[in-house]
């Protein structure tokens, strides 16, 4: 067994600092690569591609990034683990392999996590009783029955330890807990116990270190940001774990950013609601029981973490279509700035009513002003506003009513305050809306399945 | 005394569906103790009136010196359907060290 591994984490969303992999792998000594790719609206994203397009549904990212990473990680023998197959693992494996073949690697196992994708079975299962109901709103799933897109469970990090076990060095998932593809290595290196729950705990406590990339490393750190030094190649962070359970979170040394109990300390608070009851498919974390302690430079050391029993059902994640809706921007300046901004925005929801457009809902913001803090945002004297950006955004079931509210921004420009400019982007799309509809099932309905691709 | 929030903690926000949530942080034990005993859950959902529509409730986490607020319907229906700027309530962790709290001195 080894004394300890090092996880680094390589991506925090889709669409994350590209180059913080490469880094990872490059700058200092790590075992695994973890990266998150997936987020509620993504899914929904994916599902749509695969829809058009069978081979689509993952992040093209993984394939790009591999071409550039996969030689330096298998010579270093650092294993890869990433959810960025998305709603097709399968076929983000095979273009993986692809690359692989491509730059002539031999004996590459990658690991592919199915099984988390249930959209077929959503109707045998709504018959067979399972309500699936909404975990904010207690709605049963019905009301959205045929208007469903994507529908996942959130597998944790025992798909993943099965497939380390089968020799995988990358192993590709569908939806997974951001937190488990952390946790995996740890259970499969120090062969921890699923019912240690206080180990279930400290992995996935590192595992919400590392789920936001360099969140806890500096990046978007509302302490005392301006002392942090070298954004521009900030280091993402890396858990060193302990059989134990400790943990120590740092970066490589030739980064910028800062691993404090203050950076730390804002990304465990990040996105949770009861602090003493995080909840995973491994374990139920308590957040309170962690202790935090500077140990040296950029090196935090995450102990005392407490878990107890999971419950008995995952996490499903379903998106359904829920409508379209458009966005709209003008901007105008001094003198008046915020007065004509918001005359135009009279004179537009008059003439949308004069219209007769319905909406369910039509939202007005000034960029600049208040969009941000609403009615919180403190009065300015309005002299010495430069310049405002009046945003609009409607929302409804009436396609032609949100693609013609698109075709009623630029009039404003010669039909309404002066001043005005900002409309270079063409008119306002009419887009879909996806919604999101968590819900739980009893885990004993859903198996993961695990298929490896050899190279 | 009036002291502003921004200036004894700091503080992060994110979503959970149309829920956001703000964890604030004091930079040490009084101002913990002071957090503690003014920023209650009525006085942050007094604050957010107009934005957070439903409850607020609080989490303490000593062990951090943290505060966790959870504000409910406070998004516009959430990130994927929210037609609000900051649809994922990024900054409204901001908005709440803007705050100013009047305490005993």
């Amino acid at each position: 067994m080894k004394d300890k591994i090092r996880i680094a984490s390589g991506q925090g969303f889709w669409g994350d600092l590209l180059e913080a992999p490469y880094y990872q792998v490059t700058k200092g000594p790590i075992d695994y690569l973890v990266m998150d790719y997936l987020a509620e609206v993504t899914m929904s994203i994916l599902q749509k591609q695969k829809k058009k397009d069978s081979n689509l549904g993952y992040a093209r990212d993984v394939p790009e990034l591999m071409k550039r990473i996969l030689p330096i990680c298998v010579e270093k023998n650092i294993k890869i683990i990433t959810n960025g197959g998305g709603v097709n693992p399968l076929s983000c494996a095979k273009e993986v392999k692809k690359v692989a073949e491509s730059l002539g690697l031999k004996n590459l196992k990658i690991g592919v996590v199915l099984g988390d994708d249930i959209l077929d079975r959503i109707v045998e299962l709504i018959n067979s009783g399972i309500d699936l109901k909404n975990m904010e709103t207690g709605e049963s799933i019905i009301t959205i029955k045929d208007r469903i897109l994507s529908a996942n469970v959130y597998f944790g990090s025992q798909p993943i330890v099965e497939a380390l076990e089968q020799g995988a060095q990358i192993v590709i998932t569908g939806r997974t807990t951001d937190t488990g593809i952390t946790l995996a290595p740890m259970v499969y290196e120090f062969q921890w116990s699923y019912d240690n729950y206080d180990l279930m705990a400290a992995g996935t406590v590192a595992g919400h270190i590392l789920e936001c990339g360099a969140q806890s490393t500096g990046g978007n750190f509302l302490g005392d940001w301006e002392s942090i030094e070298n954004m521009a190649e900030i280091g993402f962070p890396i858990a060193e774990a302990y059989p134990d359970g400790i943990v120590f979170i740092t970066k490589h040394e030739n980064t910028g950013g800062l691993v404090s109990v203050d950076t730390v300390a804002e990304q465990l608070v990040y996105e949770i609601g009861d602090p003493t009851n995080y909840i995973t498919p491994e374990c139920i974390a308590d957040f309170t029981s962690i202790k935090l302690e500077q140990v040296g430079k950029d090196r935090v050391k995450v102990y005392d973490v407490k878990g107890k029993a999971p419950t008995d059902f995952y996490k499903v994640s379903v998106s359904y279509f829920d409508g379209y809706s458009a966005v709209g921007t003008l901007t105008y300046t001094w003198p008046k700035a915020l007065t004509k901004a918001k005359a135009a925005d009279k004179i537009l929801r008059e003439r949308l009513e004069l219209l007769g457009l319905k909406f369910d809902e039509i939202r007005t913001e000034f960029l600049g002003y208040n969009a941000c803090f609403g009615p919180l945002a403190k009065e300015i004297e309005e002299d010495f506003i430069n310049e405002v950006v009046f945003r609009i955004a409607v929302r409804g079931k009436d396609y032609n009513a949100v693609e013609r509210f698109g075709r009623e921004i630029a009039p404003l420009v010669l039909t309404g305050p002066p001043s005005v400019t900002g409309f270079a982007g063409g008119r306002p799309r009419a887009s879909e809306v996806v919604a999101y509809w968590p819900s739980l099932i009893p885990k004993e309905l859903v198996q993961p399945e695990i298929l490896i691709v050899e190279v | 005394m009036k002291i502003r929030l921004i200036d004894i903690a700091h503080a992060r926000s994110g979503d959970k569906g149309d829920s956001a949530n703000i964890g604030i942080i004091a930079y040490n034990d009084k101002w913990y103790e002071i957090l503690k005993k003014y920023l209650t859950a009525e006085i942050v959902k007094k604050y957010f009136e107009g934005i957070c529509l439903g409850k607020v409730e609080r989490y303490e986490m000593p062990n951090i010196r943290a505060l966790n607020f959870v504000l409910h319907n406070a998004l516009g229906g959430g990130g994927t359907v929210s037609l609000k700027h900051d649809a994922q309530g990024k900054t409204l962790a901001s908005a709440l060290l803007r705050m100013e709290l009047e305490i005993e001195d």
